[in-house]
């Protein structure tokens, strides 16, 4: 991150995933971003295909979109999901099910459901995902405002650095109903993933991180506007454009440069 | 579906309780690759502190584990007449966040800046940052519900519809808001993050914080968990028929559930070069997923043994090394009798292993870090505490499960956190 940094914190990226209203991949960003397409208004509610029926019915969209992204970037890199130490980060969780609480709560609280209790947990991503895919590896759920999914990705490079071979990052926010959303504001559904690999791929795009005081890129408006993890889409513009590098918010006046390699 | 072993019956669920063992189409992926960990570089702790319903600061967590002293008392917390025993931590209510910070008042918040006070951990802290520089001191901080008291205060107090203005303040309704209040309250500014995986929260802070040091991201880290007590948690837990009506009795043959506590506590960890005075280390972690259910741990404790096995091969260590094991231990049937098992496949049957939890209870996001100090307290001590309220072992338990507490020197401590999810992670500590 500075000069004293005794690694250099990079790695490949191997997947790319993506669902946001209206947008049902990667691909169909990618396409919205060049001009050549535009939101499918059919596209509302992501189905992961590692959930049965009726758990997709059951769990919060929240945990849809994130592992919608998730089995893409997984897919498209060709690993295992089981095989993958995971990284889930998002603003808030799920704010449906925070509302859902807190209403219950201050109307009968013995009437609070088990359900969505375990559900509530910030880590409902994760475990869903886990227990989808057989997933003993390491998973991880956090949150940091606007800057979550640059921690999450600084702590996926850093458990490359320490051994693992390829981690799966996700970053994911939904909307905030009722009252929560002048104190949590965060509009639709958006989720994106990476599987990122040590070392180099001929074929893949390289990223080297560094930390610095700046400003963050915006990202381009269209999709994923108002979502508390808007930010994350910076890079994934910048992926989509070949850019060269792109700026994420990293806590107070830092940002995170990270700089891509495009083989 | 009845998920439980031999007579213990730990939650009926219907169909509709949500994510039972679901493999999805990758799940034949051979999930159970071997654990390949090697060992990393010892990290100092160069200073510590924990704030439970025992008192403020180690002596008072010191002297309520040797005197065997219960923290817990009947509910006095929620007026609504749940019948449990709490973990409470007194005084929240008076405390004062100071005038620069009160925009962030919340129980919470309070409880973080009360058990910052301790052990003069914000000097330590301060001293920290002015040694390597503030973007040089990550903070990382677990809580498993931050300050959703607050934001159930609110919506008991909703005026058409909308907070109530003194409520309506953008920076407690947020996970992340614990991870920013130790910012802004230490003066540390490297990487901030809070970690939110439940019960193993403030554990999982240690194997992060590991990770940024050792990739040159930070060059210390204040890591810690702090989580109240709210309205979620007590009818959550009392949803899932979690809860005792009585003290939690940890491994009893009669356990009948948790009781849920409050507290926060506080590390910082750093390079052993950076603190030639600090006398303990973090030696390993290991985390670990159980891929089965979001609220009842595998029935084999597969990914609780995956993370001890773990935690100790980067700490370089066989099992017998161990002297004390804090266990999760947290008095629900399921997770007690399936925790002895992984324990006694991993450790030889000399092992003192306890649950804390009957001093405590279960202090959830923060129980990663209490019961860290409790296995620093092992360490530099010989204090190694039992199992408190428990009388009748259950005989489905090994014999490394102990109820009376000792007294002799160890070198390696071990300490267990699982969380809803299947989120598992243990630590391993020593001594310089």
């Amino acid at each position: 991150m500075t000069a004293s940094a005794s690694i250099p914190l990079s790695a490949t990226i191997e997947g790319i995933g993506l669902w946001a209203d209206g947008v049902a991949d990667w691909d169909a960003f990618r396409a919205i971003r060049a001009g050549q397409a535009a939101r499918d208004p059919a596209i509302r509610r992501p189905a992961p295909a590692l959930l049965p029926a009726n758990e997709r019915r059951r769990a919060p969209d929240t945990v849809l979109v994130a592992l919608q992204a998730a089995q893409a970037a997984c897919t498209m890199a060709g690993r295992a999901p089981a095989t993958l130490s995971s990284v889930f980060a998002s603003t808030y969780g799920d704010l449906s099910i925070t509302d859902h609480l807190c209403e219950t709560l201050a109307r009968a609280p013995t009437e609070v459901s088990p359900t969505r209790f375990h559900n509530s947990v910030h880590n409902a991503a994760a475990g869903y995902w886990t227990i989808g895919t057989g997933a003993m590896q390491p998973a991880t759920a956090l949150s940091a405002g606007p800057a979550g999914f640059a921690m999450g990705l600084l702590d996926a490079l850093a458990q490359l650095a320490e051994g693992a071979e390829a981690v799966l990052l996700v970053g994911y926010d939904g909307p905030s109903p009722g009252p929560l959303h002048e104190v949590a504001p965060s509009a639709g559904l958006l989720g994106a993933a990476l599987v990122l690999a040590r070392g180099t791929a001929p074929g893949r795009v390289g990223i080297a991180v560094d930390s610095r005081a700046g400003v963050a890129t915006a990202p381009l408006p269209g999709i994923g506007d108002g979502n508390a993890s808007l930010p994350m889409l910076a890079l994934f513009d910048a992926l989509a454009a070949g850019a060269d590098q792109t700026l994420l918010p990293a806590g107070g006046d830092h940002v995170l440069r990270i700089g891509l390699h495009h083989d | 579906m009845l998920i439980g072993r031999g007579r213990f019956i730990f939650i009926k669920t219907s169909d509709d309780m949500g994510c039972g063992y679901t493999p999805g189409p990758f799940a034949a992926a051979a999930a159970l690759s071997p654990p390949n960990r090697s060992r990393i570089a010892p990290l100092a702790i160069s200073a510590w502190t924990a704030t439970t319903a025992l008192g403020a600061g180690i002596d008072a967590q010191r002297s309520g584990l040797r005197d065997r002293r219960s923290g817990l008392r009947r509910n006095d917390f929620d007026t609504r007449g749940l019948d449990c025993w709490i973990g409470r931590v007194d005084g929240l209510e008076q405390e004062a966040l100071p005038a620069a910070l009160s925009t962030w008042d919340s129980r919470n918040h309070r409880l973080a800046w009360h058990a910052l006070q301790q052990d003069g951990f914000r000097d330590r802290v301060a001293a920290a940052v002015a040694r390597h520089g503030a973007a040089r001191v990550a903070v990382v901080m677990g809580t498993s519900t931050s300050s959703i008291g607050e934001t159930e205060l609110a919506y008991q107090a909703l005026a058409d519809g909308r907070f109530p203005p003194e409520l309506a303040r953008r920076q407690v309704h947020s996970p992340h808001a614990l991870g920013d209040f130790v910012a802004l309250a230490t003066g540390a500014a490297g990487p901030t993050m809070t970690i939110a995986t439940a019960c193993s929260s403030s554990a999982k802070v240690f194997a992060h914080a590991a990770r940024l040091i050792a990739a040159g991201v930070a060059d210390a880290a204040v890591v810690g968990g702090v989580d109240t007590l709210c309205g979620s948690v007590l009818y959550g837990f009392n949803a899932l028929q979690l809860v005792s009506a009585q003290p939690c009795r940890p491994f009893d043959r009669d356990r009948d559930g948790l009781s849920l506590g409050e507290a926060g506590g506080y590390a910082l960890i750093e390079r052993t070069a950076a603190a030639p005075e600090a006398t303990l280390r973090l030696l390993g972690y290991g985390e670990s997923s159980d891929a089965h259910h979001m609220s009842a741990p595998h029935p084999e404790g597969v990914g609780a043994e995956r993370a001890m096995r773990d935690a100790l091969a980067r700490a370089g260590l066989e099992p017998d090394a161990i002297g004390y094991l804090n266990l999760h231990g947290t008095s629900t049937p399921a997770n007690d009798s399936v925790e002895a098992q992984a324990v006694a496949r991993v450790f030889p049957a000399a092992l003192h292993a306890g649950s804390t939890k009957g001093w405590t209870g279960h202090t959830l996001g923060a129980a990663g870090i209490v019961e860290s100090v409790f296995a620093l307290i092992a360490l530099q001590d010989g204090l190694l505490p039992g199992t408190l309220n428990s009388h009748a072992p259950d005989p489905a338990c090994g014999p490394q499960i102990r109820f009376d507490n000792a007294q002799r020197p160890i070198v390696h401590a071990m300490n267990n956190a699982f969380g809803f999810g299947g989120n598992n992670c243990s630590l391993v500590f020593g001594r310089a």
